[in-house]
Order: structure tokens, then sequence, then C-alpha cells
């Protein structure tokens, strides 16, 4: 039982902080004294520092070296973004590409789709969204309404709506989940495209969420053409194709607990610099619960890293981790904001900032309750709960909706 | 990195399991709880043909030489039958002894087993309390620990002092624990239990498969141990990370024996186990049983890879595991319905060790407080 590097590991970190020795320098600054405060300004700059990133083998760790990337595994990934983070410079941009999408795009995509996105999305050049979930399709994502249909031409029309799409205003490209047949049940009727995000038709527009920022957009599609190559993984494919990138999703999540910066030593900080709060034994036991439990969760993530690095898939109780992080740190706002006061709450506060994002995150990534049904189905064996669903075709199941029980 | 279990681990968690399996102790702990005083089986012939009472003590001296993780796996396999075998006792006591070159003498009987000792619990201070303190026998308020005063040429001292609710005192041979030279320094010191001024008072709470007693030293002649103060500290929270492993086992066999219940039982045409209500709240033990499993090894890999964060670790692990029993028990008793809350189930079995392990070596909140007092003096 050991926390250390192998050799070989050892001589990967070092080589990976020696460039970022060398080059941190051209990083963007985007906090503190000379951070660039412009939105636009703040794209452009982390795009150019992603491509910089690239060319230095720090992005796409994982990614095959024919596509540009280093051949190397999750372990190596992990260590990268430590010694990103140790050197206090921004990492990718377009951590949902790089992570999640360029993958499957990867494992399903033809070898044109390979050829003419993967560069681009690696180096910046091109950012990619997720588009994927809908206002009545989350928890349930096979239930997706968006509907992409065939013409004659063997081109597609794309009509409908998606949400919690991070980086849409700024994307060149999205990975889509439509529903190509409705007379099917839901899970069948599925096809996977890539849509250009400049395409006639389309609109992006912000969701402010609690903060009053802008993290997530919505994007409506409006009789979008889309080329007959823009399917990806084969039309009624698509289910496959997602559960590849939610895979990937689990593993960058099961991975970036800490990146957070949800844990033990931040929140124990803010207590004691309040020379009261350090000595209130009330407000010492709350801190000690939420520690010991955001604890648990660094060494949770060093046994995930154990099993992948030996060719382990982290299963679903990857989740349960996301579960004790969120409440854990919605608790210590909580307590944060009792000591404080009002001034925890004022508007350039960190901690009005994280009391106002993490009830969005609870839900983010799969709702606490999905996640404790498929835990308790996966890892439990726990049997399901009955499904009205099952084998039925979509457009049937839709004209149900409404309908008295 | 690597945080999972060696070879040699499973094979010696996977013998625990198969050694405690030859004895009825669930059965054992009902009829103990119903008055039979012979019910509890004596496991400590078990344990020392197993070669735990040595686990911590170096192999030049007969023991096994193995680390503190060890030990948790082989006291996470006691937790999950509730087996009363007295090593919460011997172990930390061990430790301080294994540490101390004027002990050396007495390692081979202890490795053996031929001699048990108890470690009479002391919390070291922590960021607000500059004392030394022990459990006390009522009431909130810590108690000091025994003062001694000049050491003897014979390096035998008169020590006084109280101590409730020792671990696996009954039927020890020896006491090792905590006293405060005229200096202020902590230091170590044993005691043979059939000494002058030594009287311990056996005593059940609600959970009759542990042992513990109320000790009483009234000048009895204790042997002062030249183990480091580190040493006396860390044995304070060996205790607790033993402990934690120990509950944590506990709630592995609460969370089994729900989860089969939750699949077999049906209402309204269906397994309770497929309702979310019941799904959930099972999923939530395994949450905590899942982060305390981390905290332990946070806990064993500290001890010795990282000694200054081994308090930390190990109150956090208690603090983890504490808690989880209490929800694992709880839960097992109310997936079960009705019948749960009887005795003829073993819910209430792991109740009443829920209710009684929460309370015993400075308690799980205590160790709750620790840790926000080890991360303010870090922030400091």
């Amino acid at each position: 039982m050991d926390l250390d590097d192998t050799p070989e590991q050892a001589a990967y970190r070092a080589q990976v902080r020696g460039w970022l020795d060398e080059h941190k320098r051209e990083a963007p600054i985007l906090q503190g004294p000379g951070a660039i405060e412009d939105e636009d300004e703040i794209v452009a700059a982390r795009r150019t520092w992603q491509g910089k990133l690239a060319e230095g083998g720090l992005a796409g760790v994982t990614w095959p070296k024919e596509y540009g990337g280093q051949g190397l595994g999750p372990i190596e990934q992990v260590m990268c973004n430590q010694e990103i983070a140790r050197a206090k410079v921004p990492g990718i941009l377009d951590a949902i590409g790089v992570g999640m999408l360029g993958p499957t795009i990867i494992a399903g995509g033809s070898d044109e789709q390979k050829s003419r996105y993967l560069g681009p999305m690696l180096h910046g050049d091109e950012v990619w969204c997720q588009m994927f979930s809908e206002p009545a399709a989350g928890s349930d994502l096979a239930a997706v309404q968006t509907r992409a249909r065939q013409q004659d031409d063997g081109s597609w029309r794309l009509s409908g709506q998606k949400v919690w799409t991070t980086n849409a205003q700024f994307a060149s490209y999205g990975l889509l989940l439509a529903r190509t047949d409705a007379d099917v049940p839901k899970h069948k009727g599925l096809t996977m495209f890539i849509v250009p995000m400049d395409a006639e038709g389309v609109t992006v527009r912000g969701l402010r969420q609690i903060s009053g920022e802008a993290e997530f957009n919505e994007v409506f599609f409006d009789d979008v053409a889309l080329a007959p190559d823009a399917v990806v993984g084969g039309v009624g494919n698509g289910w496959g194709t997602a559960l590849t990138t939610l895979m990937y999703e689990r593993v960058t999540i099961g991975l970036g607990g800490e990146g957070l910066g949800y844990n033990s030593t931040r929140f124990a900080g803010a207590i004691a610099a309040d020379e009261h709060a350090r000595l209130d034994p009330e407000v010492r036991h709350q801190l000690g619960e939420i520690a010991s439990d955001l604890l648990a969760v660094r060494f949770t993530g060093y046994r995930t890293l154990t099993a992948l690095q030996k060719g382990q898939v982290p299963g679903p109780e990857a989740g349960l981790a996301k579960v004790t992080i969120v409440n854990g740190a919605i608790k210590a706002g909580d307590l944060i904001a009792d000591v404080l006061g009002p001034d925890a709450l004022s508007e350039d506060n960190e901690w009005a900032y994280m009391i106002s994002f993490l009830p969005g995150l609870k839900s983010a990534g799969g709702t606490e309750e999905i996640l404790r049904n498929t835990i308790g189905e996966r890892v439990l064996g726990l049997p399901p709960e009955p499904r009205l669903d099952k084998g039925i075709p979509f457009s049937e199941l839709r004209s149900k909706e409404g309908a008295p029980a | 990195m690597n945080l999972s279990l060696s070879d040699e681990q499973v094979f010696l968690r996977e013998a625990a399991r198969g050694a405690l399996s030859r004895f009825k102790t669930i059965e054992a702990a009902r009829e103990a709880l119903d008055g039979d005083d012979g019910a509890m089986p004596d496991l400590w012939p078990t344990a020392c043909e197993a070669g735990w009472p040595g686990l911590l003590i170096d192999e030049a001296h007969g023991g096994a030489g193995l680390d503190a993780f060890d030990a948790m796996l082989v006291l996470g396999e006691c937790g999950r039958v509730l087996a009363g075998v007295p090593l919460l006792g011997h172990l930390p006591a061990t430790a301080i002894l294994g540490d101390a070159p004027n002990a050396a003498e007495l390692m081979a009987d202890l490795a053996s087993g031929e001699r048990r000792v108890a470690y009479l619990p002391a919390q070291p201070p922590g960021d607000l309390d500059e004392r030394w303190s022990a459990d006390p026998a009522s009431g909130p308020e810590r108690q000091p620990l025994p003062s001694i005063g000049a050491v003897g040429e014979d390096e035998r001292v008169p020590v006084t002092g109280s101590f409730a609710f020792v671990p696996d005192a009954p039927g020890a041979d020896g006491l090792v624990g905590v006293a405060i030279a005229e200096d202020g320094r902590a230091v170590g010191f044993a005691v043979r239990t059939d000494s002058p001024g030594v009287s311990i008072e056996a005593v059940t709470r609600y959970d009759s498969t542990r042992s513990l007693g109320h000790v009483k030293l009234q000048d009895a002649p204790a042997r002062l141990l030249d183990a480091p103060e580190e040493t006396l500290s860390s044995a304070w929270y060996l205790a607790q990370a033993l402990i934690a492993a120990e509950s944590l086992g506990s709630v592995e066999t609460a969370l089994d024996v729900s989860v089969a219940y939750a699949k077999e039982r049906f209402t309204f045409g269906r397994a309770i186990g497929s309702y979310q209500a019941v799904k959930h709240s099972l999923t939530e033990v395994l949450r905590q049983l899942d982060n305390g499993r981390s905290l332990l090894y946070y806990a064993g890999w500290a001890r010795n890879g990282a000694p200054a964060e081994f308090p930390l670790a190990a109150s956090a692990a208690r603090s983890v595991g504490g808690r989880a029993l209490d929800q694992a028990a709880r839960t097992m008793i109310s997936v079960h319905g009705g019948i749960g809350a009887t005795w003829e189930h073993d819910a209430p079995l792991y109740f009443r060790r829920a209710q009684l392990s929460r309370r015993l070596l400075g308690g799980t909140a205590g160790a709750t407080d620790r840790v926000a007092g080890e991360l303010i003096a870090q922030a400091s």
C-alpha cells in the first residue's frame, strides 16, 4: 500500500513538470492581478493555451498517438492534471470535447470524421459541446424528442431543443442525440449526429443560474439541414454511442472530485480564519463531520486510480463519491454562511458563488436519485423499479403522457 | 499508487473469516444478552492459533511484524460476526510495549498470546486542550491521567488513577497506560493486574459481546516504559482506527443481510428493494461504508507513510465508521419492518453494538471533533 509513483510514472511526471516550468509564463492569467476580464478574450486566450498544451503533449493524454494524443493511460492523465494544477495554470478549455466527445468519435466515428475533427478539437481550434439532455429528457435520457428526419437525398432535417449545453456559445460543433424513428421503442430509434453550431436554424441562448452567471445554454434547432455524413456510429445506434460518452463522463467525474476545490482543507481554512468560530464546539463538530466525508472521497479517488492502474473500469459506485462531495460542500457552504453571516452572500464572495452553484451540481452528471437507483441495482443487485415504457414504441409512449392513469 | 489489498492481506482476511466461522458468535451474543454468562465463546485460543496477538509485534520478538492496516482487516472480520476477540485492548498495548526497549523481554509472551494485555485509553492533547485525558465513568467531562512522582532505582513508580470502560481489561494479565510526569511529559507505564492496588471491575453495558472493565489503580507498582511520546499518542489513534475497522465490518453484515431481505420480501406484488425509498436507504449505507473503507486505507497508510497525518486519518475513519454503523443498524431494522426490532432477528444485536461502540474510546463524536481540531491546527 503506497501513494508513490512507480519509476516510469515519476519519469512521466518529471517530463510534464519540466514542460510546464518552461512554458507556464505563456499561460493566460484568469485570476488575481493582471487577470483577463473580457469573456471573449478569455476564451481566445484559453484556446491558444490549449493548443500549446496539445503541442507539449499535455492534452489528450489518453488519446491514441495516431490522433495526436500520447497513447497513455488514465493514471498519466490524472498526473498531468495534478501537475497543471500544481503549476497554477489553466487546463484545457475544451475538457468536454477532449475528455468525452473525442473519445466517442475515436470509438465509433468514421475514418473521415476522425481525420476531419479530432486534430482541431485537440488543439482548441474548434471547441465542441455535448447536446444530449433536453427539457423533458435528463434522467430518462432516451426520451429525447429532438427529431431528425431523413430526406430523399440522404440528408437530414433537425428540429427540437437541447439544454444544459456548456460552451455552446463559442462551440464550433456539437455531438447531438436525436430521435430518428419514433415507431420503435425509445432506446432503438436514436441516432448520434455532428452538428455545426453555425448552421442555419441553430440558436444558442444563455441560461442564467442562481449566481446570475450563464454557465449553460439552451440550444434551439429550427429545421437545421445536416449532411448524410453527419451521423456518428450508424443510424439507430445512438443509444450505444451515447453510453460510450457517458462512460467517459463517469471516469471524468470519478477522477475530478478534488478538482472542484471542495476539500476539507479549504473549508477548515475558512473556519480557522474566524477567531470565534474556530473555538465554537458546534461549528467544530459540523466541520469535523463534513471534513471526514470529504477526506474519504480523496482516498476513494486513489482507490479508483489503483483500479484503473490494474486495468479495471470504474463502476457506477464512483457516483457515490459525487453524492458525498456535493452534499458535503452544500453543508460546508451552509456552515460557513452561518459563521460569516450575510457577508458570505456578497455577490463577489467565493462562498456565495459556491452556495449558488451547488444546487444545480446536485443534478449534473445524473441526479442524486438516478445515481442511487443505478448503484442500488448495479452494485447492490436490488431489483429495478417496474417500468411502464418497455417495448412500447416511442410515439405511443408520448401519447400516454398527460392521459389520466 | 497502490491502495488495494495485497495477496497476503486477502489471505489474512479470508483466514480470519474462516477461523471465526467455526463459532456461533451471533447466537452466543443473543444468549449472553439473555443472561447466560457462559454463552460467549473464548476466542483467545483461536486468536493465538492465528497469530493475531502478535500482529503488530516485530518478527524478532516472535510477532508477525505486520502493520495497523493488517490488524484492521482482522478487526473488520471480528466486527462482521460480532466476535468478542480481545484485540482492541491488546493490540494498542503491544504497539506501545513494542516501542519500549525496556519491555523487550515481555514481547515473546505477548506475541504468542501466552499473556494478554489491555490498553488504558489515553487521548492525546488537541488544539484546544493541552491535557491528556481518559474516558470518564459518566458525563461529558474527560478525566486527567494519573500523575507520577520521581522514578525509583527499579524503574517502578506507584500509580494512582481510574479508567472507565477499558476494552478487554477483565482477564488481562497486564495493563499498559500513560501517566503524566512531574515535568509534564507523558510517560508510558505497564502494570501487572495481579499487583497490589490494581482492581478491575468487569462491566457489561447494552452489548454483551463487548468485554469492558472499570480499572482502579491505587499506588499500583507500575514499571515506566521508555517508549517515545509519539508512540503513546499513536496508540490512541491506533485504537480509533481499530474500532473504526471493527464497526465497518459490522456495517458489511448489516448491509448484506438487509439487501438479501429487500430482494426476497414482496409487498404489493414486488420486491421491496425495487422501491426507491428502500433502495436509496440501502445505497446510503453503502455510501457511508465505502467512505469508511477509504479512510481505513488512509489511516493504514498514514501510520507509517505520513505519521503527522495519522491523528487526522484515524479520527476521520472513526467518525465515519461510527456514524456508518448507527445508520446501518437503524436501516437494518427499518428494512426488516417490525420484526427487525425484536429478538427474533439479529438486527437488535447490531443495533446494540452500534450504540455502545459509538460511546467507547472517546466516542465517535469526540473523534469527529478531533478531525476539526487537526484541520484547524493545520490551517493556522
